[in-house]
């Protein structure tokens, strides 16, 4: 049978307010006698373990990072929803609500993103009374902007810099609780694996990034915040240390993945130069409101622009598709992320991309300047501009960008019940680590809002639920599930360090991530994914045989650090493929190619796939076993989503 | 080889790069050549290869911090020819690409020089002394809830866009690496004129520059002389107004506290 998912009784506007009121409380005394781990410093970790520091409980936090304010959110461009109507535009908490539930195509917890969307409004005021300097207008109050999904402005913003303000925010409230000793900070520590005694989480094993050592570290709860998984693809806008490996060591260990295949592939990134690519860039979404996508007409121009026969801009009007337009009138270029993306490929599948490799689209502010001036396309967008100058070298105000879709975001994660508890007792997952709020596609500005709105108000009541319940002794690392965990940890990166072959890390890696990209990425089939599915096995074999690595465990050793995760993303691939090949609908950013209307877009089957898909671990080498969680749906109209 | 620029040749490159195998041991500067470097490559997409070459040969690949390379986190932190961040102006190591340099240059690479900032292994230091300092008072003491509603809290556009320019600082350390003083004032007087100019900040602003400053001087950090050279190079382009309004908050801060120095 499958977890109980724990959502209140009751209409759904009620269900939180009635649910903080039967939740256990842990009296103000006793919360010193307890000891949280929270694993992860962005946006969901630093914000949890200050508010539960606060709280009184004590709290350990983890960042393999130098410092917390390094963790990922930092780099988040757009802005953060908030239901707060300041606007008057006729925003309200349900319209976020049915955003948000439709954005994600029908795939997410109702209960879940109404909850979203009723905090969203308390962590506004909770950011502002931080100093974090949000836009505003001229006379002193908040400004908004508008983002892809919403016909609404909600989405509050610190130019394109809102992640980075709402980190140093939590950063801050973390640091003072660090000062006061309710939070001890370990950074350079990555967490390698959970400890779970008698069927509840109990604490984790660290290795200190600097001297190797392997730590033990106990607590009544652990919490793990630790980001999404999209560098399973290599190449991501991502930052480079983001993996897997704490939620995938924590699902080895009984809590169960939920909807894996599920990643969002932004439209708007500077395209791949070359072999040595690390990283993609990505292009805030605001520039599709003034830039006009397009690519030739026709494959014979479009090669001759490839091969500098002709240049862009003496392409004639006539012979240019602006396909966006062309093909969704009514919202143009400003079509969700998943049906923009899936049309640039298209387009250079058909052979008509542009740039060296063929793998991009224009992204066209000739028209923008025409109208109101290169000053005016400046004054909006030209810290972007800069950035792409900067990276490829070329002047956007000549010539249009080139852009093409990459990863950006995984909507799956480790699944968690209304309390944002895993599958195994104890163990929590807070922001991109869970599954729980996007469905099967994110709207824009909404990562920031679901990070923050887990850690600061969701995580410090449902916690405490548990706690309550759970004996003040304190916890210690003496049973022997502890050593049993850390022996295995020490055996495995004794593993790695001693296979002695020929290949680098990155080289499986970069194998594994053209996989994925490939026959996982923007659209898949189910030959593709069994293709897929025995080259990752292939590939796992022989990292196992023929991984090269160099130096020792007992120091710093970037490239072990590396191989760990890579490990961990060889076996999680393998997962992504079952998951897409189980679903076989079209979704949000999950595109099987069977299941398409006559004009190409994506068709869901409500009657057969209204599930989460959480996945559960049997054993290495064996087939994981699917658990489905029902979807009702008794706020929201199911209905196709049309954008023509 | 790369879209944007099909005229542009590889280049190969000798990189004298500061080795160390830890904090207690002594470094020294290694040479190394790269061949085929594309224009178009990040600087430390140009390290990945030399890392990969290391390590292919069974060499150990040189340690360097970085994680976004977009310029935001505040990781990457190379000392290139003897400037912070290298040859580009207001540019972090990660966003400068390799068409800043001409086939056959011979590049210096090495960690910031800082007596705060030891030295972890190679090209990565601790820059925990910031950490420490943000601790000592870089926050506004309010707790999860009962925040009063943002808008109850206008503040006018000019101060709340200067507050947010200061609060742009990525905690990088170029500033300490820049100055030959190796002082942290420009990265302290940015956390305290943001807080400083918003009226949230106000409550505990003496305090807050009392011990921030008290704690930037326990860590070992130098004292601003006025150079300006952190300013300079500072990739965010953090002003040295910020350093002014420090000095005013400190002085304030003074001449009314109970804390007499």
């Amino acid at each position: 049978m499958f977890p109980d998912s724990k959502i209140p009784e009751g209409p759904i506007a009620e269900k939180w307010e009635k649910h903080k009121f039967n939740v256990k409380l842990v009296n103000p005394a006793n919360k010193r006698k307890y000891d949280v781990i929270v694993v992860g410093t962005g946006l969901a970790g630093a914000s949890a373990a200050a508010s539960l520091a606060e709280l009184g409980y004590n709290v350990k936090a983890f960042t393999f990072h130098d410092s917390p304010r390094r963790a990922h959110s930092i780099a988040a461009q757009g802005g953060i929803n908030a239901a707060k109507n300041y606007q008057n535009d006729g925003d309200s908490v349900y319209r976020l609500f049915y955003d948000t539930v439709k954005g994600g195509d029908y795939r997410s917890r109702e209960a879940n993103v109404y909850r979203l969307a009723q905090v969203s409004v308390n962590i506004i005021d909770q950011c502002v009374a931080q100093g974090v300097p949000f836009a505003r207008e001229y006379g002193g109050l908040l400004a908004n902007r508008s983002f892809g999904g919403a016909q609404v402005s909600r989405t509050f913003y610190a130019r394109g810099q809102t992640g980075q303000q709402l980190l140093l925010g939590a950063y801050s409230a973390l640091s003072r609780q660090v000062a006061y000793g309710k939070v001890k900070l370990y950074t350079r520590s990555e967490m390698l694996d959970l400890v779970v005694v008698d069927g509840q989480a109990r604490g984790i094993i660290t290795r200190n990034l600097l001297t190797g050592k392997i730590e033990q570290h106990a607590a009544h709860a652990v919490v793990l915040a630790t980001g999404g998984y999209g560098n399973v693809f290599f190449l991501s806008t991502n930052a480079m240390y983001c993996n897997a490996t704490a939620a995938w060591r924590a699902h080895k260990k009984g809590a169960y993945f939920a909807n894996p295949c599920f990643t969002q592939i932004h439209p708007t990134c500077i395209p791949v130069s070359g072999d040595y690519q690390s990283k993609l860039t990505l292009m805030s979404e605001s520039l599709r409101n003034d830039g006009r996508v397009w690519v030739p007409a026709s494959k014979e121009t479009a090669e001759k622009l490839r091969n500098g026969q002709i240049n862009v801009n003496d392409i004639p009007e006539a012979e240019r598709d602006y396909f966006l337009e062309r093909k969704y009138p009514a919202f143009g270029n400003l079509v969700p992320r998943d049906v923009a993306s899936r049309n640039a490929k298209q387009m250079c599948d058909e052979g008509r991309g542009v740039g060296s490799t063929g793998l991009a689209v224009y992204l066209d502010f000739a028209d923008a300047i025409k109208r109101n001036g290169a000053e005016w396309v400046s004054q909006k967008y030209g810290n972007l501009f800069d950035m792409y100058a900067k990276i490829t070298g070329e002047n956007p105000y000549e010539r249009p960008m080139r852009i093409y879709p990459a990863v950006h975001y995984t909507m799956g994660g480790l699944w968690v019940d209304y309390n944002l508890q895993t599958t195994v007792p104890g163990l929590y997952a807070t922001g991109e680590c869970n599954f729980s709020d996007h469905g099967a596609n994110r709207l824009g500005a909404s990562a920031l809002m679901q990070g923050l709105a887990d850690g600061y108000f969701v995580i410090p009541y449902t916690i405490g639920d548990y706690l309550a319940q759970t004996a003040p002794k304190p916890v210690t690392t003496e049973h022997p599930a502890f050593q049993q965990a850390q022996a295995d940890v020490e055996a495995r990166v004794q593993k790695l360090m001693s296979i002695n072959g020929t290949r680098t890390p990155d080289d499986f890696h970069k194998k594994l991530g053209h996989l994925m990209w490939e026959y996982c990425g923007m659209s898949r089939n189910a030959e593709g994914l069994r293709y897929a599915k025995a080259e990752i096995q292939k590939l796992r074999r022989e990292f196992w045989s023929d991984l090269k690595l160099v130096g020792t465990e007992n120091e710093m050793n970037q490239a072990l650090e590396k191989a760990g995760r890579v490990a961990d993303f060889l076996e999680l691939g393998e997962l992504m493929m079952d998951d897409a090949l189980d679903r076989n609908e079209s979704c949000g950013g999950h595109f099987r190619e069977e299941y398409a209307t006559e004009e190409g877009e994506a068709k869901r089957d409500d009657d057969n796939y209204a599930y989460v898909a959480a996945w559960q671990y049997v054993a290495d080498n064996q087939p994981e076993i699917l658990n489905k969680e029902e979807l009702t749906f008794e706020n929201v109209k199911l209905t196709q989503r049309s954008y023509k | 080889m790369a879209g944007s620029n099909p005229n542009a040749k590889p280049m190969n490159l000798t990189l004298k790069v500061w080795r160390q195998q830890n904090r207690t041991t002594q470094g020294n500067i290694v040479d190394y050549q790269v061949k085929d470097i594309s224009p178009d490559m990040s600087f430390l997409e140009m390290l990945d290869v030399l890392n990969e070459d290391l390590l292919r040969r069974g060499e150990e690949p040189v340690a360097f911090d970085h994680d976004c390379r977009e310029g935001i986190c505040g990781s990457c932190n190379l000392f290139i020819n003897g400037r912070a961040h290298g040859p580009e102006q207001g540019t972090t190591t990660c966003q400068l690409h390799m068409r800043k340099f001409s086939d056959g240059d011979t590049i210096t690479i090495e960690p910031w020089r800082a007596t705060a900032f030891p030295v972890n292994k190679d090209l990565s230091v601790d820059r925990s002394a910031f950490d420490r300092i943000i601790q000592a008072g870089g926050y506004i003491s309010i707790n999860t809830g009962g925040t009063p509603d943002a808008n109850e809290i206008p503040i006018p556009k000019d101060i709340s866009d200067r507050a947010f320019e200061a609060a742009t600082c990525i905690g990088c350390g170029a500033c300490v690496a820049s100055c030959k003083n190796a002082s942290a004032m420009l990265f302290v007087s940015a956390k305290v004129s943001q807080l400083a100019l918003l009226p949230q900040g106000h409550v505990e602003r003496k305090t807050r520059v009392e011990n921030m400053v008290a704690q930037m001087d326990l860590e070992g950090f130098g004292a601003c002389t006025n150079i300006g050279s952190c300013a300079a190079e500072c990739p965010v382009g953090i002003s040295l107004e910020n350093i002014a309004i420090l000095n005013q908050e400190f002085l304030a801060a003074k001449a009314t506290s109970n804390n007499l120095v």
